[in-house]
């Protein structure tokens, strides 16, 4: 597929199917080669709220990354709770597909409240 | 897919001011320059580290030692976050550190300057630090989604290092003679060096245009010096300071600050590697990483054990929650 020609040189977490493949070798193939392997890590800034995505990182395993994950991106309270995962793990939608992938939520506006006109009578609905 | 719908779409979505994701294609030219703006940033932030490293056991109290390390701290990881906004273009972290080493890859040629005073790291942190703000507030809206996330981040943190910097000078220039003199002096050394931070004039910069068509600069060299210039001019006021430049003048037609001409024999010579320390910092940051070899191996070693003894005996693994 002509995509691939383009997605095949990145290495980011942001992978396509046909990405994440070409790259479980990505350790090796990310020429010169010695780099740790690349965690991305996502951060709960509250108990109560989602860990969100902040960055992504370098490490020679899960705790290191844990740990580098904190200096890097919690040094000023950020956070109480991280995650990290290896970055070849994510598969991620192809961003060429978008326009079919989410077309079919586009064209059913019934599905919002706004699209229903109550009587004035009606009150907290 | 043809070549030219991709490059319509490109356009369209730096028209419309939607950014560029790290999978969305773009023209190999505009990933050129983003991987080289983006590298040479994040260089800058770590060789930046040197100057200021060099007073932290010097620092004259613990207070003023503990906000120097926080403060460079904080550089470190401003390089972490542009290097991994380099990476995301497809360019390994060793090979663009590699680029640096080798002197492929420039860096902000501030730091080829000596911090011969404590006074220096006031003036650092107040110019050094503010023109970078100006230049990074900008960069906090530049087209590409990545590098404008890892801006708004680094903004957010370096507001603290202009404060800290203007604390310095301002406790000295409230001090002794001697702490007075050495507040000036510290300030004429470092002013037209921060001023040539911004880079070439318009006229004699070479990116600046096609950068600022692909938006990922949305402010020219002289157009964010000169706010730099106004904006000091009136804080060196309160340091009871001047600036060193008898051509500055309040321009009340253009309601800018006028100012003198760079030395610009002296940003090439330092641009090209001639600069009072160059050789001192690429040999310092070498050094650093070639020390830093084994542990980097052994910690690669280390998990690949600790990974073959879990792939045998699988244990408990915490499940994220």
């Amino acid at each position: 597929m002509f995509s691939n020609i383009f997605y095949g040189k990145n290495y980011y977490g942001d992978f396509g199917e046909s990405g994440a493949t070409d790259t479980d070798q990505a350790g090796k193939e990310n020429k010169p080669g010695n780099d740790w392997p690349l965690w991305e890590v996502f951060i709960r800034s509250k108990q109560g709220l989602d860990h969100k995505h902040a960055g992504s990182l370098h490490a020679a395993d899960a705790q290191m990354a844990i740990e580098n994950a904190r200096d890097v991106y919690t040094r000023r309270n950020e956070g109480i709770s991280i995650w990290v995962v290896e970055s070849r793990h994510i598969h991620a939608s192809n961003p060429d597909e978008a326009g079919s992938l989410f077309d079919p939520a586009n064209d059913k506006v019934y599905r919002h409240p706004t699209f229903y006109d109550l009587p004035d009578a009606v009150k907290h609905m | 897919m043809q070549m030219h719908d991709l490059e319509k779409i490109f356009a369209d979505k730096i028209a419309t001011e939607i950014k560029i994701e790290p999978r969305d294609w773009m023209p190999d030219a505009y990933r050129k320059t983003l991987v080289r703006q983006i590298s040479q940033h994040a260089h800058s932030e770590v060789v930046g580290m040197l100057p200021e490293g060099n007073w932290i056991t010097r620092a004259p109290s613990l207070k003023r030692k503990a906000i120097l390390l926080a403060k460079i701290q904080d550089e470190a990881g401003h390089g972490l976050y542009l290097y991994s906004a380099a990476e995301t273009l497809g360019v390994s972290r060793e090979e663009t550190i590699n680029e640096l080493h080798n002197g492929k890859a420039k860096y902000s040629s501030i730091f080829n300057y000596p911090t011969l005073t404590w006074a220096d790291i006031g003036a650092i942190g107040w110019l050094v630090d503010g023109a970078a703000i100006m230049n990074q507030v900008m960069l906090c809206r530049t087209s590409y989604g990545p590098y404008a996330r890892a801006m708004v981040r680094i903004c957010k943190e370096e507001s603290f290092h202009q404060r800290q910097g203007f604390d310095i000078l301002y406790t000295l220039s409230k001090g002794s003679d001697d702490q007075k003199t050495m507040c000036q002096d510290a300030i004429n050394r470092w002013w037209w060096p921060s001023l040539m931070m911004f880079g070439p004039k318009d006229a004699d910069s070479p990116h600046t245009d096609q950068s600022m068509k692909w938006k990922i600069k949305r402010m020219t060299n002289d157009e964010l010096r000169q706010r730099f210039v106004d904006m000091i001019a009136e804080q060196v006021k309160v340091l009871g300071m001047v600036l060193p430049d008898p051509k500055l003048t309040w321009n009340d037609e253009r309601k800018h600050y006028d100012f003198g001409e760079i030395d610009w024999a002296e940003f090439w010579q330092v641009v090209k590697g001639y600069g009072p320390c160059n050789k001192q910092r690429i040999a310092t940051r070498k050094n650093a990483w070639d020390n830093g070899a084994w542990v980097r191996e052994a910690a690669l070693a280390h998990a690949q054990k600790r990974k073959s003894r879990t792939d045998t005996h699988p244990s408990q693994n915490a499940a994220a929650a």
